[in-house]
Protein backbone atom coordinates (compact mmCIF):
# COMPACT_ATOMS: atom_id res chain seq x y z
CA UNK A 1 0.00 0.00 0.00
CA UNK A 2 1.28 3.41 -0.88
CA UNK A 3 1.84 5.60 2.13
CA UNK A 4 0.02 8.95 2.00
CA UNK A 5 2.52 11.75 2.05
CA UNK A 6 2.00 14.28 4.80
CA UNK A 7 3.35 17.76 5.31
CA UNK A 8 3.95 19.72 8.50
CA UNK A 9 2.25 23.10 8.91
CA UNK A 10 1.84 25.51 11.80
CA UNK A 11 -1.64 26.81 12.66
CA UNK A 12 -1.98 29.52 15.29
CA UNK A 13 1.35 28.53 16.75
CA UNK A 14 0.75 24.75 16.88
CA UNK A 15 2.18 22.16 14.53
CA UNK A 16 -0.17 19.95 12.55
CA UNK A 17 0.31 17.27 9.94
CA UNK A 18 -1.97 17.36 6.93
CA UNK A 19 -2.18 15.41 3.71
CA UNK A 20 -0.02 16.63 0.88
CA UNK A 21 -1.95 18.71 -1.64
CA UNK A 22 -4.46 20.00 0.94
CA UNK A 23 -5.80 23.43 0.17
CA UNK A 24 -6.74 26.11 2.71
CA UNK A 25 -10.45 25.68 2.10
CA UNK A 26 -10.27 21.94 2.96
CA UNK A 27 -8.23 22.68 6.05
CA UNK A 28 -10.70 25.27 7.39
CA UNK A 29 -13.61 22.94 6.73
CA UNK A 30 -11.88 20.16 8.69
CA UNK A 31 -11.28 22.58 11.54
CA UNK A 32 -14.94 23.74 11.34
CA UNK A 33 -13.94 27.40 11.23
CA UNK A 34 -16.87 29.80 10.64
CA UNK A 35 -15.42 31.68 7.66
CA UNK A 36 -17.61 34.75 8.06
CA UNK A 37 -16.20 35.44 11.50
CA UNK A 38 -12.47 35.09 10.83
CA UNK A 39 -9.54 36.36 8.79
CA UNK A 40 -6.77 34.12 7.54
CA UNK A 41 -3.08 34.72 6.98
CA UNK A 42 -0.78 32.38 5.10
CA UNK A 43 2.88 33.10 5.79
CA UNK A 44 2.00 36.62 6.96
CA UNK A 45 -0.02 37.41 3.85
CA UNK A 46 -3.77 37.88 4.13
CA UNK A 47 -5.68 35.37 2.04
CA UNK A 48 -8.82 36.33 0.15
CA UNK A 49 -11.56 34.16 1.66
CA UNK A 50 -13.05 33.60 -1.78
CA UNK A 51 -9.85 32.06 -3.06
CA UNK A 52 -9.04 29.65 -0.25
CA UNK A 53 -9.35 26.58 -2.45
CA UNK A 54 -6.64 27.90 -4.73
CA UNK A 55 -4.07 28.02 -1.97
CA UNK A 56 -2.37 24.63 -1.78
CA UNK A 57 -0.46 24.13 1.44
CA UNK A 58 3.25 23.46 1.44
CA UNK A 59 5.58 22.04 4.05
CA UNK A 60 6.35 24.56 6.85
CA UNK A 61 3.53 26.93 5.91
CA UNK A 62 2.43 29.16 8.75
CA UNK A 63 -1.27 29.87 9.05
CA UNK A 64 -2.95 32.34 11.37
CA UNK A 65 -6.71 32.33 11.89
CA UNK A 66 -8.01 35.27 13.90
CA UNK A 67 -11.35 36.59 15.08
CA UNK A 68 -12.74 39.26 17.38
CA UNK A 69 -12.71 38.80 21.12
CA UNK A 70 -13.54 41.13 23.99
CA UNK A 71 -11.10 44.00 24.35
CA UNK A 72 -10.82 47.62 25.41
CA UNK B 1 -34.17 74.19 25.37
CA UNK B 2 -31.12 72.17 24.46
CA UNK B 3 -32.30 69.26 22.42
CA UNK B 4 -30.08 66.22 22.54
CA UNK B 5 -31.98 64.85 19.55
CA UNK B 6 -30.50 67.51 17.29
CA UNK B 7 -27.06 67.03 18.79
CA UNK B 8 -25.29 64.69 16.38
CA UNK B 9 -22.28 62.55 17.20
CA UNK B 10 -20.64 61.97 13.84
CA UNK B 11 -17.48 59.95 13.26
CA UNK B 12 -16.14 59.51 9.72
CA UNK B 13 -19.49 60.55 8.28
CA UNK B 14 -21.56 58.17 10.39
CA UNK B 15 -23.98 59.32 13.03
CA UNK B 16 -23.94 57.39 16.30
CA UNK B 17 -26.73 57.54 18.83
CA UNK B 18 -24.65 57.22 21.97
CA UNK B 19 -21.58 59.21 22.93
CA UNK B 20 -20.45 56.42 25.19
CA UNK B 21 -18.17 53.82 23.61
CA UNK B 22 -17.51 50.75 25.71
CA UNK B 23 -14.79 48.14 25.68
CA UNK B 24 -15.68 44.46 25.82
CA UNK B 25 -12.67 43.15 27.75
CA UNK B 26 -12.21 42.10 31.39
CA UNK B 27 -15.80 40.94 32.02
CA UNK B 28 -16.54 37.82 34.06
CA UNK B 29 -18.42 36.28 31.16
CA UNK B 30 -19.59 37.11 27.67
CA UNK B 31 -23.18 37.26 28.82
CA UNK B 32 -22.29 39.79 31.50
CA UNK B 33 -20.42 41.81 28.90
CA UNK B 34 -23.39 41.72 26.52
CA UNK B 35 -25.79 42.84 29.26
CA UNK B 36 -23.49 45.67 30.32
CA UNK B 37 -23.16 46.85 26.71
CA UNK B 38 -26.93 46.87 26.37
CA UNK B 39 -27.44 48.83 29.59
CA UNK B 40 -24.73 51.33 28.64
CA UNK B 41 -26.70 52.19 25.52
CA UNK B 42 -23.42 52.21 23.55
CA UNK B 43 -23.61 52.24 19.75
CA UNK B 44 -19.93 51.32 19.41
CA UNK B 45 -17.93 48.62 21.20
CA UNK B 46 -14.21 48.05 20.94
CA UNK B 47 -12.99 44.55 20.20
CA UNK B 48 -9.59 42.89 19.98
CA UNK B 49 -8.20 40.67 17.22
CA UNK B 50 -6.83 37.37 18.49
CA UNK B 51 -6.15 33.81 17.39
CA UNK B 52 -9.13 31.47 17.08
CA UNK B 53 -8.98 28.60 19.55
CA UNK B 54 -8.76 25.74 17.08
CA UNK B 55 -8.77 22.98 19.67
CA UNK B 56 -11.86 24.08 21.62
CA UNK B 57 -14.47 24.94 19.03
CA UNK B 58 -17.28 25.03 21.56
CA UNK B 59 -15.90 28.17 23.12
CA UNK B 60 -18.41 31.02 22.81
CA UNK B 61 -17.72 33.70 20.23
CA UNK B 62 -18.18 37.40 20.91
CA UNK B 63 -20.28 37.75 17.78
CA UNK B 64 -22.77 35.26 19.22
CA UNK B 65 -23.39 37.64 22.12
CA UNK B 66 -23.05 41.07 20.55
CA UNK B 67 -24.47 41.33 17.06
CA UNK B 68 -22.17 43.39 14.81
CA UNK B 69 -25.18 44.29 12.69
CA UNK B 70 -26.78 46.06 15.65
CA UNK B 71 -23.72 47.51 17.37
CA UNK B 72 -20.70 48.86 15.55
CA UNK B 73 -17.57 46.85 16.21
CA UNK B 74 -14.49 49.00 16.53
CA UNK B 75 -11.46 46.72 16.11
CA UNK B 76 -8.47 47.85 18.13
CA UNK B 77 -4.77 47.09 18.15
CA UNK B 78 -4.45 46.48 21.87
CA UNK B 79 -1.27 44.63 22.69
CA UNK B 80 0.66 46.07 19.72
CA UNK B 81 3.95 47.75 20.55
CA UNK B 82 5.02 48.77 17.05
CA UNK B 83 3.58 50.02 13.80
CA UNK B 84 4.14 46.74 11.94
CA UNK B 85 2.02 44.70 14.36
CA UNK B 86 -0.69 47.37 14.51
CA UNK B 87 -0.98 47.51 10.71
CA UNK B 88 -1.06 43.72 10.48
CA UNK B 89 -3.80 43.54 13.11
CA UNK B 90 -6.04 46.13 11.49
CA UNK B 91 -5.63 44.71 8.00
CA UNK B 92 -6.76 41.37 9.42
CA UNK B 93 -9.66 43.07 11.20
CA UNK B 94 -10.77 44.61 7.92
CA UNK B 95 -10.60 41.20 6.27
CA UNK B 96 -12.93 39.64 8.83
CA UNK B 97 -15.82 41.57 7.41
CA UNK B 98 -15.03 44.91 5.90
CA UNK B 99 -14.29 46.94 9.02
CA UNK B 100 -12.74 50.24 8.02
CA UNK B 101 -13.49 52.22 11.13
CA UNK B 102 -10.75 51.17 13.53
CA UNK B 103 -9.07 52.18 16.75
CA UNK B 104 -5.31 52.50 16.55
CA UNK B 105 -3.45 51.95 19.78
CA UNK B 106 0.31 51.44 19.75
CA UNK B 107 1.73 51.10 23.22
CA UNK B 108 5.23 52.02 24.28
CA UNK B 109 5.63 50.68 27.78
CA UNK B 110 4.27 47.48 29.31
CA UNK B 111 3.91 48.98 32.78
CA UNK B 112 2.33 52.38 32.25
CA UNK B 113 0.77 51.47 28.88
CA UNK B 114 1.39 54.95 27.53
CA UNK B 115 1.07 55.25 23.77
CA UNK B 116 4.20 55.14 21.60
CA UNK B 117 3.40 58.28 19.64
CA UNK B 118 6.08 58.06 16.93
CA UNK B 119 4.84 54.61 15.88
CA UNK B 120 1.24 55.76 16.30
CA UNK B 121 1.77 58.70 13.96
CA UNK B 122 3.49 56.51 11.33
CA UNK B 123 0.66 53.98 11.51
CA UNK B 124 -2.00 56.68 11.20
CA UNK B 125 -0.43 57.91 7.97
CA UNK B 126 -0.26 54.43 6.44
CA UNK B 127 -3.75 53.39 7.49
CA UNK B 128 -5.32 56.62 6.24
CA UNK B 129 -3.66 56.11 2.86
CA UNK B 130 -5.09 52.59 2.77
CA UNK B 131 -8.61 53.90 3.24
CA UNK B 132 -9.05 53.14 6.91
CA UNK B 133 -10.97 55.54 9.14
CA UNK B 134 -8.60 55.74 12.05
CA UNK B 135 -9.61 56.70 15.56
CA UNK B 136 -6.35 57.26 17.35
CA UNK B 137 -5.52 56.57 20.97
CA UNK B 138 -2.93 59.14 21.97
CA UNK B 139 -1.28 61.16 24.66
CA UNK B 140 -2.98 64.29 25.93
CA UNK B 141 -0.48 66.37 23.96
CA UNK B 142 -2.02 69.13 21.82
CA UNK B 143 0.93 69.19 19.41
CA UNK B 144 0.78 65.47 18.76
CA UNK B 145 -3.00 65.65 18.45
CA UNK B 146 -2.52 68.22 15.68
CA UNK B 147 -0.03 65.99 13.90
CA UNK B 148 -2.45 63.07 14.03
CA UNK B 149 -5.16 65.25 12.58
CA UNK B 150 -2.85 66.27 9.74
CA UNK B 151 -1.96 62.61 9.19
CA UNK B 152 -5.60 61.79 8.52
CA UNK B 153 -7.03 60.63 11.86
CA UNK B 154 -10.85 60.64 11.94
CA UNK B 155 -11.02 61.01 15.72
CA UNK B 156 -8.56 62.03 18.41
CA UNK B 157 -8.66 59.88 21.52
CA UNK B 158 -6.41 61.19 24.27
CA UNK B 159 -6.01 59.23 27.46
CA UNK B 160 -7.41 60.54 30.73
CA UNK B 161 -4.79 58.52 32.60
CA UNK B 162 -3.02 55.16 32.03
CA UNK B 163 -5.26 52.40 30.70
CA UNK B 164 -7.16 50.64 33.47
CA UNK B 165 -5.80 52.98 36.16
CA UNK B 166 -9.12 54.55 37.13
CA UNK B 167 -7.38 57.84 37.95
CA UNK B 168 -9.76 60.06 35.98
CA UNK B 169 -8.76 63.03 33.83
CA UNK B 170 -5.33 64.13 34.99
CA UNK B 171 -4.76 67.02 32.64
CA UNK B 172 -7.97 68.91 32.01
CA UNK B 173 -6.14 71.91 30.60
CA UNK B 174 -4.55 69.87 27.81
CA UNK B 175 -7.92 68.31 26.97
CA UNK B 176 -9.42 71.80 26.76
CA UNK B 177 -6.61 72.99 24.50
CA UNK B 178 -7.07 70.01 22.19
CA UNK B 179 -10.81 70.72 22.17
CA UNK B 180 -10.18 74.30 21.11
CA UNK B 181 -7.84 73.41 18.28
CA UNK B 182 -9.75 70.58 16.59
CA UNK B 183 -13.13 70.06 15.02
CA UNK B 184 -12.53 66.31 14.82
CA UNK B 185 -14.43 64.13 17.27
CA UNK B 186 -12.54 64.25 20.56
CA UNK B 187 -13.02 61.15 22.68
CA UNK B 188 -11.47 60.54 26.07
CA UNK B 189 -10.07 57.05 26.01
CA UNK B 190 -8.67 55.16 28.98
CA UNK B 191 -8.13 55.87 32.64
CA UNK B 192 -11.61 56.81 33.82
CA UNK B 193 -12.62 55.40 37.19
CA UNK B 194 -16.19 56.38 37.90
CA UNK B 195 -19.21 57.88 36.20
CA UNK B 196 -18.46 61.46 37.25
CA UNK B 197 -15.16 61.28 35.33
CA UNK B 198 -17.20 60.81 32.17
CA UNK B 199 -19.36 63.81 33.04
CA UNK B 200 -16.23 65.92 33.49
CA UNK B 201 -14.91 64.78 30.10
CA UNK B 202 -18.15 65.78 28.43
CA UNK B 203 -18.25 69.11 30.28
CA UNK B 204 -14.77 69.86 28.98
CA UNK B 205 -16.31 69.68 25.54
CA UNK B 206 -15.30 66.18 24.51
CA UNK B 207 -17.56 64.50 21.98
CA UNK B 208 -17.52 61.14 23.69
CA UNK B 209 -15.79 58.81 26.10
CA UNK B 210 -14.50 55.28 25.85
CA UNK B 211 -14.75 53.15 28.98
CA UNK B 212 -13.88 49.56 29.70
CA UNK B 213 -12.26 48.73 33.04
CA UNK B 214 -14.32 51.19 35.10
CA UNK B 215 -17.46 49.30 34.09
CA UNK B 216 -16.16 45.74 33.71
CA UNK B 217 -14.30 45.73 37.04
CA UNK B 218 -16.83 47.67 39.10
CA UNK B 219 -18.42 45.65 41.92
CA UNK B 220 -21.68 45.85 39.98
CA UNK B 221 -20.77 46.19 36.31
CA UNK B 222 -24.35 46.36 35.08
CA UNK B 223 -25.24 49.20 37.43
CA UNK B 224 -22.02 51.01 36.54
CA UNK B 225 -22.82 50.66 32.82
CA UNK B 226 -26.08 52.48 33.44
CA UNK B 227 -24.32 55.08 35.60
CA UNK B 228 -21.87 55.85 32.77
CA UNK B 229 -24.71 56.13 30.28
CA UNK B 230 -26.43 58.72 32.44
CA UNK B 231 -23.17 60.50 33.25
CA UNK B 232 -22.33 61.01 29.58
CA UNK B 233 -25.80 62.34 28.81
CA UNK B 234 -25.66 64.66 31.85
CA UNK B 235 -22.21 65.93 30.95
CA UNK B 236 -23.13 66.63 27.35
CA UNK B 237 -26.32 68.42 28.32
CA UNK B 238 -24.42 70.43 30.91
CA UNK B 239 -21.77 71.42 28.35
CA UNK B 240 -24.36 72.51 25.80
CA UNK B 241 -26.31 74.44 28.43
CA UNK B 242 -23.41 76.81 29.16
CA UNK B 243 -22.22 76.91 32.72
CA UNK B 244 -22.19 80.01 34.94
CA UNK B 245 -19.07 82.03 35.57
CA UNK B 246 -17.06 81.13 38.63
CA UNK B 247 -17.05 83.92 41.24
CA UNK B 248 -14.91 84.41 44.28
CA UNK B 249 -17.79 85.74 46.38
CA UNK B 250 -21.34 84.47 46.97
CA UNK B 251 -24.45 85.66 45.18
CA UNK B 252 -27.76 85.11 46.99
CA UNK B 253 -30.36 83.05 45.18
CA UNK B 254 -33.35 84.65 46.97
CA UNK B 255 -34.30 88.28 46.24
CA UNK B 256 -33.47 90.83 48.93
CA UNK B 257 -36.61 92.90 48.17
CA UNK B 258 -39.46 92.27 50.57
CA UNK B 259 -37.24 90.82 53.22
CA UNK B 260 -38.90 90.96 56.67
Amino acid sequence: MKKIKKIKIKINGSFKFVKDNTNLSDLLKTLKIPLKKVAIELNQEIVDKKKLNKRILKNNDKIEIVHFIGGG
Amino acid sequence: MVSLNKDKFIIAGRNFKSRLIVGTGKYKSMSQCARAVKLSGASIVTVAVRRVNITDKKKALLMDYIDPKKITYLPNTAGCFNSKDALRTLRLAREIGGWKLVKLEVLGDKKNLFPEMIETLKSTEVLSREGFKVMVYCNDDPLMAKRLENAGACAIMPLAAPIGSGLGILNKINVKIIRKQTKLPLIIDAGLGQASDATIAMELGCDGVLVNTAIAKAKKPLDMALAFKNAVIAGRQSYLSGRIQKNLMGSASSPLKGII
